[in-house]
């Protein structure tokens, strides 16, 4: 990794944090209504999967897509306003946090039906294959999404189509309240894709680095024709399932052993052990951040509601 | 009497129903340790321990297909899917297992079962999470609906429900749970399949079900006011739909309006009219009128989400048209 691009991911990674602290303050303020799913702990996840894509790789995940978005050069602006509802978010304030999209940065959005979006992932394959493009589509859920039909089938497809799909399992430990060992009949969710006959693996997701090696070298593997492949991705979410949730299923210490290895602390320390940055540029990036979001929050402030006409526009492409 | 709360209400019957019956069982997502998304079985996992209170992997076809299995062979499964939403990814299994074994199976098979769902719109969630999709459920033969609107009538209905040999869909509205109402203390069961006159009036019928009783209930304040009486006609269950109570009010008022939270398309209020036109046409002295949710998938901004959906303004707008 060049100096640029880790003061790039890591630009990206506190960028995320940023929005989301901003955006759980917002949340409290009665501005963010309905669900606000936070991404903090993952950041290393999303960024360093997205970092190793080429553009023509298609992305789509779950409502926890903030960070995603983020990655995927959607602005944190446009971010902002479409969770306070604003006709400038990306979703003209139609979608709200758990539905972000830009497909003209191949970003297919976030779902917000559990597995839901997995069949539309090897269909987003199958079109890249169908039209001999040579786009991968990475798709990423959470374990808990392991455990409905929609995986299965969708894995099952993809493997028979032969889709160049890279599966993601963000396994941050819990699907709601429920730990992956009280709904998985196995511990490991790379597991699943023995069954299909699918290539597998499994990363720390605290460390950039080694997710951003891991997805490169998968990526370049399904782009040859490998097939699909299964990335599991180990995790953890330092907030609550979503706003207001009250955390009777785990205790505090174990959230703390994982924020002993917080991937935004990690990455800092690879970057300067490594002499890739110094203290002053990485703090230099802090306060870039910083500024970004106060610019942000004062664009979706004052941004307009959407018209009255919204509510009607977009229900068919033709009337 | 006491004046609970809805939550309190449903809370109490399944409490109720499993102290009374050990064949009753919850099974669904979150209903255990975290004590229910909306706090619904907040206690049970402790109480009843988790062989009754059974946490599920996200896996809606297998928790109603599970219920179906395990009430065939004669437990009483209460399945809770944590929005109705949900049950589309269990739809084949509400609409081609439970309604139609008992049928197809000339009564071989029995299903004394029960899906809990919260439905409705008003908070925010987006187009897939804000759903009122009652009129679909109610579509088949061979499933019971129901969707209470008061306290007392979610409490007596569901102990009805899971005493009930039939599958019962209960539909629980996420915006009622803190309503309160008067619960008579004791023993309280609610037959399924009776409409009921919540408010009595000479002007106008409405007829109305779930959360649109609350807001009928406040229009029909502003109309009284304005010295116009409407009788409400809670339906409470939409299969078996008990039309008698909304014939009768007719008979006195010959104007109806029909609310409801989902669209008008196909829907309840569809339903109900045609059944009025069917089996009292002579009485219709006014073209009836339907209030319902625009039809647009629910959109997440506030604003627009609450012009989407019907409320007391729309109602009082309606009943003023048809006098
Ligand atoms: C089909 C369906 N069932 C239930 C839900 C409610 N729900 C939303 S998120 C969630 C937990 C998902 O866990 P996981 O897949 O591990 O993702 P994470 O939230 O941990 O990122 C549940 C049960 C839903 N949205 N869709
Ligand atoms: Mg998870």
């Amino acid at each position: 990794m060049d100096k640029q691009t880790g003061l790039k991911l890591y630009h990206e990674m506190v960028l995320i944090r940023r929005t989301e602290e901003k955006a759980a303050e917002l949340y409290q303020q009665g501005k963010i209504g309905g669900f606000l799913h936070l991404y903090i702990g993952q950041e290393a996840v999303s960024t360093g999967l997205i970092s190793a894509r080429l553009p023509q790789d298609r992305v789509i995940t779950a409502y926890r897509d903030h960070g995603v978005a983020i990655n995927c050069g959607l602005p944190a602006k446009e971010i902002l306003a479409e969770m306070l509802g604003k006709v400038t978010g990306v979703s003209r304030g139609k979608g709200g946090s758990m539905h972000l999209a830009d497909v003209s940065k191949n970003f297919w959005g976030g779902h917000a039906i559990v597995g839901a979006h997995l069949p539309l992932a090897a269909g987003l394959a199958l079109g890249d294959l169908y039209q001999k493009q040579d786009g991968v589509t990475i798709c990423m859920f959470g374990d808990g999404a392991t455990n409905i039909g929609y995986f299965h089938e969708a894995l099952n497809l993809s493997k028979v189509w032969n889709l160049p799909v890279l599966w993601v399992c963000e396994n941050n430990q819990y699907g709601m309240g429920t730990a992956v060992d009280r709904a998985s009949a196995v511990s490991q969710i790379r597991q699943k894709a023995e069954g299909y006959g699918m290539t597998n693996s499994r990363v720390d997701g605290m460390n950039l680095v080694a997710v951003r090696e891991a997805a490169q070298k998968i990526l370049s593997e399904i782009r040859n024709g490998s097939g699909p492949q299964l990335l599991e991705i180990t995790t953890y979410r330092y907030r609550g399932h979503s706003m207001g949730d009250p955390e009777r299923y785990r205790k505090p210490e174990e959230i703390h052993l994982w924020q002993e290895q917080d991937p935004i602390g990690i990455f800092r320390r690879h970057l300067l052990d490594n002499g890739l940055a110094v203290e002053a540029e990485l703090n230099a990036e802090d306060d870039a951040v910083e500024e970004e979001i106060r610019e942000a929050v004062i664009f979706a402030e004052s941004s307009p509601e959407p018209q009255a006409e919204e509510l009607f526009r977009d229900i068919y492409v033709e009337a | 009497m006491a004046k609970i709360t809805m939550r309190e209400a449903i809370s109490q019957a399944l409490w109720e129903e499993m102290e009374r019956d050990p064949k009753v069982f919850i099974l669904g997502e979150e209903v255990g340790l975290w004590g229910g998304t909306y706090a619904v079985t907040k206690g049970f996992f402790d109480h009843f321990g988790a062989e009754r209170v059974r946490d599920t992997p996200i896996a809606e076809a297998a928790i109603v297909g599970a219920a179906i299995g395990a009430a065939l062979t004669g437990l009483r499964p209460v399945a809770e899917l944590m929005t109705i939403n949900f049950a589309f990814s269990a739809m084949d299994h509400i609409v081609n297992e439970a309604a139609k074994l008992h049928y197809m199976f000339a009564g071989q098979m029995v299903l004394p079962m029960v899906i809990r769902a919260v439905g409705g719109g008003g908070r925010q969630l987006g187009a897939t999470h804000s759903q009122t999709p009652d009129a679909v459920f109610a579509h088949f033969p061979g499933l019971k609906v129901v969707a209470p609107g008061t306290p007392a009538d979610a409490k007596g209905l569901l102990k009805a429900a899971i005493r009930s040999n039939d599958p019962v869909l209960f539909i629980e509205h996420a915006t009622l749970y803190q309503t309160r109402g008067e619960v008579p203390d004791g023993e309280l069961i609610v037959p399924i399949g009776k409409s009921k006159i919540q408010r009595l009036g000479r002007d106008v019928t409405l007829v109305t079900y779930s959360k649109m009783l609350e807001v009928s209930m406040k229009a029909a304040e502003q109309l009284a006011a304005e010295g116009i009486e409407v009788e409400i006609v809670d339906l409470r269950s939409l299969r078996p739909l008990d039309m008698d109570p909304v014939l009768e009010s007719l008979k006195k008022t010959n104007r109806a309006v029909i609310v409801e939270e989902g669209w008008k398309s196909y829907g309840v209020g569809a339903e109900i009219a045609s059944r009025i036109y069917e089996e009292a046409f002579d009485f219709v002295d006014a073209p009836i009128k339907r209030v319902a949710q625009a039809e647009v998938p629910l959109p997440y901004n506030r604003t627009l989400e609450q012009m989407a959906l019907p409320n007391a303004a729309d109602v009082v707008k309606a009943v003023k048209e048809v006098l």
